[in-house]
């Protein structure tokens, strides 16, 4: 390992060790903030992925409340309420439903590719809103009494249990994310955003990878979702709603698009920036935030992540 | 297939390499291909020489699958490739490179080669690393080959055009194919460069024993380096035998430089 591979390992272990030991500082409030920031982080990854092959979605958020209804359909219907089981079956709608759809999405490019990832999102949305004795309609769904390993969840018990687990899993999805990217299919996806002709010219099926790509960006947001779910312990249909696909679009572009860092970064920036600009002024906070947008595309285009590339050059020279 | 007499046989292999049967393709009312017949055998080094829109493009087009013939068809080895895509033909064996380098400019010179090794090993794997030790000798090897080993940490953005080239070339090579097919590869060399870039290519070729075909439009290009040409003219062969006979022909030279 080189010196500076030494270092910045050793940076993320202390940051990852600064997380898991947070909640004896924090208050559960923050915690709970957390929890949904590193959470969502994984479905911002996902944007992050598609990216990385010029592929913009502004409906990813089908995904993410297709984990989250797996979990909590699964708790309602099924009675099954371990945690572990419950994020297992997220992640397997997810990669499922991506499966299917990915077989037709990854035929389309740039805003084909967008807007029908936007309409199967809002078909999702519609079919939660009106099948309201399945799926509660606008109510929802409660998720009640998780468990895990057998204990029963509730109250600050759940919000440490989901906080430490939620901070183990996404990072554990981060440094599978990051391995896909070092690995030849996620290089092609780079090489795809350039030249899709000479990666088919190189054998190399570019369909594919999409198809992969798109699966796996499928996956991580579902398991989002499946957190949410059980953290919050109540699922709507907006979690599918074509604003919760623009608000991941808009954390990656915030974060940025050059680690798979910058999605952690990026969330827990912006459910802090939400959160006390909605206390500060309750009516204009979307405001609030369509301004730090504006700055950041003008100032900070490769996100609040490429602050961390200037400070690092800074201290080579 | 039937064998010809023994004789024959030897002198021509009863299977071609690349062999094309009445291809044929118009776009609109110009006509690219018309009942175009050619034979590749292993281990030639084959020009097509033609002025602009004379086809030749438009046959490694076809021959790669990226276009479709309107007729014939086109054999590799005896197997009908006709209907598939350029990626199973290059899977098959038949690399192409391109008038215009087709790199990816956001990569690294040497991630872009890796992508070709990696692609040669038939490895699309999701966890593995393209940068893993084996890869990287070999794509090294090969840009050492084409004398671009100093470049490998550079962006491809910022490569010269001349190396872009070379560059374009290599990534087919790097596939190991038995047929390459090159478009124009000294376009966009400067004349003083030109014969060093093809001492480089040509080098690389016969030691490795590829087959190749390539198009140029360069005559002293084609005369030095090929070891047989094919003169297209508004999609038909007009020509075809040892290049300084045919190349010597008036009519030839007419249809190559003539409507330039």
């Amino acid at each position: 390992m080189s010196a500076r591979a030494r270092t910045t390992f050793l940076i993320l272990l202390g940051a990852l060790a600064l997380l898991l030991g947070v909640p004896l500082l924090l208050s559960g409030w923050i915690l709970f903030l957390l929890t949904v920031a590193a959470a969502k982080a994984l479905a911002v990854l996902g944007i992050v992925l598609l990216l990385r092959g010029k592929l913009l979605t502004f409906g990813h958020a089908l995904y993410y409340a297709v984990g989250a209804y797996a979990a909590g359909m699964t708790v309602k219907y099924l009675g099954v309420h371990e945690v572990l089981v419950l994020l297992a079956l997220a992640l397997a709608a997810g990669v499922a439903t991506s499966a299917v759809l990915g077989l037709l999405v990854a035929r389309y490019r740039a805003v084909y590719f967008a807007l029908l990832n936007l309409a199967f999102s809002m078909v999702l949305y519609g079919i939660l809103l009106k099948f309201y004795s399945v799926t509660g309609g606008t109510d929802g769904l409660g998720i009640a009494e998780p468990t895990l390993g057998g204990f029963r969840l509730g109250g600050s018990s759940l919000r440490l249990a989901m906080y430490e687990l939620t901070v183990v899993l996404t990072t554990l999805l981060v440094y599978a994310t990051y391995r896909f990217f070092m690995s030849p299919t996620g290089y092609t996806l780079r090489a795809i955003k350039d030249n899709e002709v000479r990666v088919e010219y190189m054998g190399v099926s570019v369909w594919r990878a999409v198809y992969v790509s798109y699966i796996i960006a499928g996956g991580l947001a579902a398991v989002a979702g499946g957190l949410i779910a059980i953290s919050v312990g109540h699922i709507t249909p907006d979690l599918a709603f074509w604003s919760q696909s623009g608000e991941f679009v808009f954390v990656a572009i915030l974060g940025g698009t050059g680690s798979v860092l910058a999605p952690i970064v990026g969330s827990i920036l912006f459910e802090f920036v939400r959160n006390y600009a909605f206390e500060l002024s309750p009516y204009t906070w979307q405001m609030t935030l369509g301004i730090i947008l504006l700055l950041i595309i003008f100032f900070l285009p490769g996100g609040v992540w490429s602050l961390t590339a200037l400070a690092s050059r800074r201290s080579a020279r | 297939m039937e064998p010809d007499g023994v004789g024959f046989a030897a002198e021509r292999p009863v299977t071609a390499l690349l062999e094309t049967v009445g291809l044929t393709r118009f776009f609109g009312s110009v006509r690219a291909a018309e009942d175009l017949n050619m034979r590749v055998e292993p281990g030639e080094v084959v020009g097509i020489i033609g002025s602009n829109g004379s086809g030749k493009t438009t046959f490694l087009n076809l021959a790669t699958g990226y276009l479709k013939p309107e007729r014939g068809r086109i054999l590799l080895e005896g197997r009908d490739t006709t209907a598939l895509l350029p990626r199973d033909i290059t899977r098959l064996g038949v690399a192409r490179s391109f008038q215009i380098p087709q790199l990816y400019l956001g990569m690294t010179v040497l991630e872009t080669m890796l992508l070709s090794v990696a692609a040669r090993a038939g490895h699309v794997g999701v966890w593995g690393p393209l940068k893993r030790p084996g890869w990287a000798d070999e794509g090294l090897q090969v840009l050492a080959q084409f004398g671009l080993d100093p470049h490998a940490g550079r962006a491809v953005r910022e490569l010269p055009e001349g190396s872009r080239k070379l560059l374009d070339i290599a990534l087919a090579v790097a596939l190991r194919p038995r047929l390459l097919l090159m478009d124009e590869p000294t376009a966009g060399v400067s004349t003083e460069d030109k014969f060093e870039v093809m001492d480089t290519l040509l080098g690389v070729i016969s030691g490795s024993g590829i087959t190749t075909i390539f198009v140029e439009h360069d005559m002293d290009v084609v005369q030095r380096y090929s070891q047989r040409v094919m003169v297209f003219d508004q999609g038909l062969v007009i020509a075809e035998g040892e290049p300084a006979a045919v190349l010597a022909d008036p009519e030839v030279r007419r249809a190559v430089l003539g409507h330039v």
